[in-house]
């Protein structure tokens, strides 16, 4: 392998892993945003077969990254995120870029308006590289539903797993076997982790970016409902939703949710009290820290590997002075049926607004206005969405309403109770597992129905959905298998930057090792071709 | 049926006062029956009405003898029917944008020009509430003796329609932002409707609301064309509890209600307009039997047709009930060209509603001085007790202090109200005349608003401004003119505007004589004229002395007191 592009193989996994070290280096003019923004796109379609983009706005990603380097040309950087490639969920609005949830229902359909978090990125100067796949409407776990097709996991071409899978491995066909990403935010999670970006929004109602970060490796944060705009984001459940963020370190993710985090008028269940900007001091002592290990998370589920590393992070805490309890949640095991309840139900009222009339597919028939609704309604969601619409409209008949929604109602108020019981009892966070395991290969996984799939997957995530906590999956180790393992940080509502802290603490300590895709880039040699990279990556 | 239901009671007045004798009571046969019975007696409002189910005839000409037998045989018989009569009242909130966007609400804007993403529902949109019509409700809560709820909660309301881009309707059905009201609403009655009688229905709730879009049907072409303008406009639904019990009851508190909405500004309340529209819910049962079997006649928006609705569906229940039939559970309509209410086909069946919390819009709070957070920021809180200092005086309140104030009959309290702008005119004449309010009232009620009606008028309308008006009065006043004069005069007034009844006056020399030589001097001569009609008079008869007076206006052309005319000739005549 020559020398020089082993030397941006470097620079792009270890020290422009983070996009806080590539924003360092746009600042020192060692690199400029156009070049920055034309590799990444590069890549992009390099990576096109991972299926994690489903619009890529290269004219405009290429336009924002002019006017950045203008600014820096100037010294008028506008902060941390300017000129920095970003990658958006495909269910967040943006002006005049396609946005279709991954359904036919909105196919072609382009929002005359940005959600506020994208706008608050690009008034950042953030480049947006595109718009990522997904779930249906985001409703699933493996981001395999999506009317685009399924994303494929980066690390399926991996050097730690390809290595892994040929001492294994005899007669099977290798590209028929890659893995899913999770979901609902696969794609963002693929973007994110392909190098195509530094950092990626996915949304979050029951674990949809945590899920894909844990088998992706990357950080993937949930912040505290209310801390950030919903406003543009095509909702699943609003009472739960939460905009999301992939990034490779927790640096990243800070940087982020300071730019997003705030008060939003167009969205009344956001904060009203100012937020200070989010600095993550670097924590060094441990000891004054309670861990709390929630006993109910110990399923027979849950794969060995996982477990196993579960108590490895508990003892790395304990064993630099961290106080670790098990506590319990009493309410765990009725968290799934509850959210299911709740979530399609709320799915059956956000999806009315889909009628063809206004906006999104609308079929051929016109016979009448309700012949109109059925076909369009039938020709434009596909059957999970149409099977969790039926079943949410079941559960809010006036017969059903006292004996399914309101239950589930209650049932998500004790839920959210065993936190609160938890926290006070002097817990700082939770320490759990993100996933059951990890990714597994896309033929084992559509073995079973999303539904399914949904409830097993979401198991450790959605509880915090329901609770309104700030969570995040934080990669830990590779499994035997040479795939990422994340764990998942549950904090106290509102105490994001607590949370971070420990998750950079944590980070730190794990080492998580970096993708190895040299294979995958291989041929994409004239994108590294540039002294100046490589002897930045040197430097840094 | 294309025949009214209920003659009016007092024609070209009907808004004046309700008339109550008789309408409260149903019977069977033609839906006409309770008109006969309104000249006679006044039956008392407060009696449970009751409708007597009479035997089936042929056509109804002699409804006038059943109801005399209706009116002296009061007792309940089994025959009997009472009619329940419930409102919603949906009232768009006077309000600049609206309630849960930034679009601007106007009527009669172009189609489509005033919706927001929000209101075109566009996907990720949210919510914002506006402080203006939460004011506005909480005002109108007060004004109807409300419980404001300190919390209060939004839903959302499932169907499928074109005219609602959501598929739901954001509205406050678990939690209504006012509780346990009452609104009272007034009849005169008695001998010269001189005593008031107070009705009230009970105001179960208030809720705050969204309006839907329009839709217009192209029957020609069959398409229906959408207009968006009036989504997500605010609405007050008021929620009257079955206290009513026929159509001039229902059209009587609607009236009350909407001056009560146009005395606090929450609402243009005009029904022309679309801004207040009322549906009815009706049925009828035997006294102390349980209640019928209700139907919900829909957007009802005129005080006409709601009177006139409400009239026909309690008839047809009587008779469909009559007849062995059975009342259905339904949505009806009415036609008004028809006269009769009918089935609506598109809200066929039961609809569920699948009612469930707003997720968007967190509970709304409401404070007090008391709960009143320290240091909270005024624009961010909503605090009751201010909203009740801002009150502004009520109708009921307005009619007592006219008739304490100037004498007046209550009927006339009324009557002011309740023509658009004709109070205010009648309080600018006041300011600016010494004439009586007696006389002011009879000139503002008889004359002026005889003008309006004969020509179709509003009071905003009129070619004489209260100012002249208070000038002929004063002129009226001092004599200076006689009463015809006056007539004269208006009609001049109303016919160029510009001039002053002064200039009027001069000008047709309308004035009165004042000159009383020259009046003796006239007087003699008509008696020196007439020596016939001077022997009648002295002979005893005491109606040749009119003739003599009106033969003295005459040669006066009408500019002289007939009063004064009076005193010389009978001076004369007796010398």
């Amino acid at each position: 392998m020559p020398l020089k592009r082993m030397h941006f193989q470097f620079c792009l996994q270890t020290s422009y892993k983070a996009a806080i070290k590539v924003s360092a280096a746009l600042k020192q003019g060692h690199i400029t945003p156009t070049e920055l923004c034309q590799k990444c796109l590069s890549i992009i379609k390099k990576t096109k077969f991972l299926n994690a983009y489903i619009t890529v706005s290269e004219e405009v990603a290429l336009k924002q990254a002019e006017e950045s380097e203008k600014r820096y040309k100037k010294g008028h950087s506008l902060g941390d995120l300017d000129g920095i490639p970003i990658a958006v969920k495909d269910n967040f609005s943006t002006s005049g870029i396609e946005t279709t949830c991954a359904s036919n229902m909105l196919r072609g359909y382009v929002p005359p308006y940005n959600a506020t978090v994208v706008q608050k990125l690009l008034d950042q100067g953030a480049l947006l590289m595109g718009k990522t796949n997904l779930d249906e409407f985001a409703m699933g776990s493996g981001s395999t539903d999506g009317v685009f097709g399924p994303v494929k996991n980066p690390w399926s071409y991996s050097k730690q797993y390809r290595e892994k899978r040929k001492q294994k491995s005899h007669c099977e066909n290798e590209d028929s076997n890659w893995l899913i990403t999770g979901g609902s935010s696969g794609g963002s999670a693929a973007a994110v982790s392909a190098f195509t970006c530094f950092a990626a929004l996915g949304s979050d109602t029951g674990g949809s970016t945590r899920n894909p970060a844990a088998h992706c490796g990357l950080v993937g944060l949930k912040p505290s409902y209310g801390l950030v705009s919903r406003h543009g984001l095509i909702p699943l459940v609003n009472s739960m939703d939460v905009p999301g963020i992939l990034t490779r370190c927790v640096d990243d993710a800070a940087i982020v949710l300071g730019v997003l985090a705030g008060h939003d008028p167009k969205d009344s269940t956001t904060i009203q009290d100012p937020v200070k900007p989010f600095v993550l001091p670097s924590l060094t002592d441990v000891s004054k820290l309670c861990i709390g290990i929630p006993k109910e998370y110990l399923t027979p589920e849950l794969s060995s590997e996982v477990r196993s590393l579960w108590s490895k992070a508990a003892n790395l805490f304990e064993s630099e002075g961290a106080k670790v309890i098990e506590v319990s949640l009493p309410h765990t095991s009725y968290s799934i049926v509850c959210y299911h309840v709740l979530c399609t139900s709320e799915v059956a009222s956000n999806m009315a607004r889909f009628d063809g009339l206004e906006y999104g597919h609308r079929c051929d028939i016109d016979v009448s206005t309700e012949a109109m609704y059925a076909a369009t309604r039938r020709e434009g969601f596909n059957d999970v969405v149409r099977g969790r619409i039926l079943s949410g409209n079941f559960f809010l008949l006036k017969e059903n309403y006292e004996n399914y929604f309101v239950k589930a109602q209650k049932v998500r108020r004790l839920i959210a109770n065993d936190f609160v019981t938890v926290f006070n009892s002097g817990v700082d966070v939770l320490l759990t597992p993100t996933t059951l395991s990890e990714a597994v290969p896309y033929t084992e996984f559509i073995k079973e129905d999303n539904r399914t799939r949904s409830a097993q997957d979401d198991i450790f995530t959605q509880a915090a959905n329901m609770a309104g906590l700030p969570a995040v999956s934080v990669p830990m180790a590779l499994s035997n298998q040479g795939l990422p393992i994340g764990l998942q940080f549950i904090g106290r509502a509102f105490c994001d930057q607590e949370l971070l802290t420990i998750a950079k603490w944590f980070e730190k300590q794990v080492q998580f090792p970096v993708i190895q895709l040299q294979e995958l880039m291989d041929d994409c040699s004239s994108v590294f071709e540039n002294e100046k990279l490589a002897s930045v990556s040197l430097k840094q | 049926m294309a025949a009214p239901m209920l003659r009016l009671c007092c024609p070209g007045r009907r808004w004046a006062l309700a008339c109550i004798d008789g309408c409260s009571r149903h019977r069977r046969g033609a839906p006409n029956g309770c008109t006969s019975s309104r000249r006679r007696g006044q039956s008392s409002v407060a009696q449970q009405p009751f409708i007597t189910a009479q035997k089936p005839r042929k056509g109804c000409t002699d409804r006038r003898v059943d109801s005399v037998a209706l009116l002296i045989a009061p007792a309940v018989s089994e025959h009997e029917w009472a009619a329940v009569v419930g409102l919603e009242i949906h009232a768009q909130i006077s309000s600049k944008s609206k309630l849960f966007s930034g679009s601007q609400v106007h009527f009669a804007a172009p189609p489509n020009s005033l919706v927001s993403f929000f209101d075109a529902s566009l996907p990720g949109t949210l919510p914002v509430l506006n402080r203006r019509c939460v004011e506005a409700a909480v005002m109108t809560g007060l004004a109807l003796n409300c419980r404001i709820n300190k919390k209060s909660l939004f839903d959302r309301k499932h169907y499928f329609y074109a005219d609602l881009p959501a598929g739901y309707q954001i509205t406050q059905q678990r939690l209504p932002i006012a509780v346990n009201g009452s609104l009272v609403y007034s009849f005169c009655a008695g001998k010269n409707r001189s005593q008031v009688i107070n009705k009230t229905a009970r105001v179960k709730q208030i809720q705050l609301e969204q309006d839907s879009g329009k839709s217009l049907h192209d029957d020609l072409r069959s398409q229906t064309l959408i207009d968006l303008n009036r989504a997500g406009v605010g609405l007050l639904e008021v929620v009257l509890e079955p206290d009513m019990s026929c159509g001039e009851e229902a059209a009587t508190a609607v009236r009350e209600l909407q001056l009560i909405l146009q005395a606090l500004g929450t609402s243009q309340a005009n029904m022309a307009e679309g801004q207040l529209r009322v549906d009815a819910n009706i049925s009828v049962h035997h006294p102390g039997e349980p209640l019928g079997v209700r139907t919900e006649v829909k957007n009802l928006n005129s005080a006409r047709f709601l009177a006139k609705a409400i009239d026909y569906e309690i008839q047809r229940q009587i008779n469909e009930l009559e007849n062995g039939g059975e009342i259905l559970n339904e949505t009806r309509s009415f036609d008004s060209k028809l006269g009769c209410t009918i089935p609506m086909r598109d809200k066929e069946g039961k609809q569920d509603y699948r009612f469930m919390p707003e997720p968007n819009l967190p509970p709304l709070l409401l404070y007090d001085t008391e709960s009143l957070p320290a240091g909270a920021d005024p624009q961010q809180v909503i605090d009751i007790d201010r909203i009740r200092e801002q009150l502004p005086e009520l109708p009921s309140v307005t009619r007592e202090k006219l008739v304490q104030q100037y004498g007046m009959l209550p009927e006339h309290s009324f009557t002011l109200l309740n023509e658009v702008g004709l109070l205010e005119f009648f309080q600018n004449v006041m300011k600016e005349t010494r004439a009586e309010p007696k006389k002011v009232t009879s000139w503002v009620l008889n004359t002026l608003l005889g003008f309006l009606k004969q020509q179709n008028l509003a009071v905003s309308e009129s070619p004489v401004t209260p100012s002249a008006l208070a000038e002929l009065l004063n002129l009226l006043d001092r004599k200076a003119i006689s009463s015809s004069a006056a007539k004269q005069v208006f009609e001049e007034l109303w016919r160029n505007e510009g001039k002053t009844p002064a200039q009027i006056v001069s000008e047709k020399k309308l004035e009165l004589m004042q000159d009383q030589e020259a009046l003796e001097q006239l007087c003699h001569a008509v008696m020196e004229g007439h020596p016939q009609v001077v022997m009648d008079v002295k002979k005893g008869n005491p109606r040749a002395i009119n003739k003599l007076i009106g033969l003295v206006r005459k040669a006066t052309l009408s500019r002289a007191d007939p009063t004064v005319i009076k005193e010389i000739l009978e001076k004369k005549l007796a010398s």
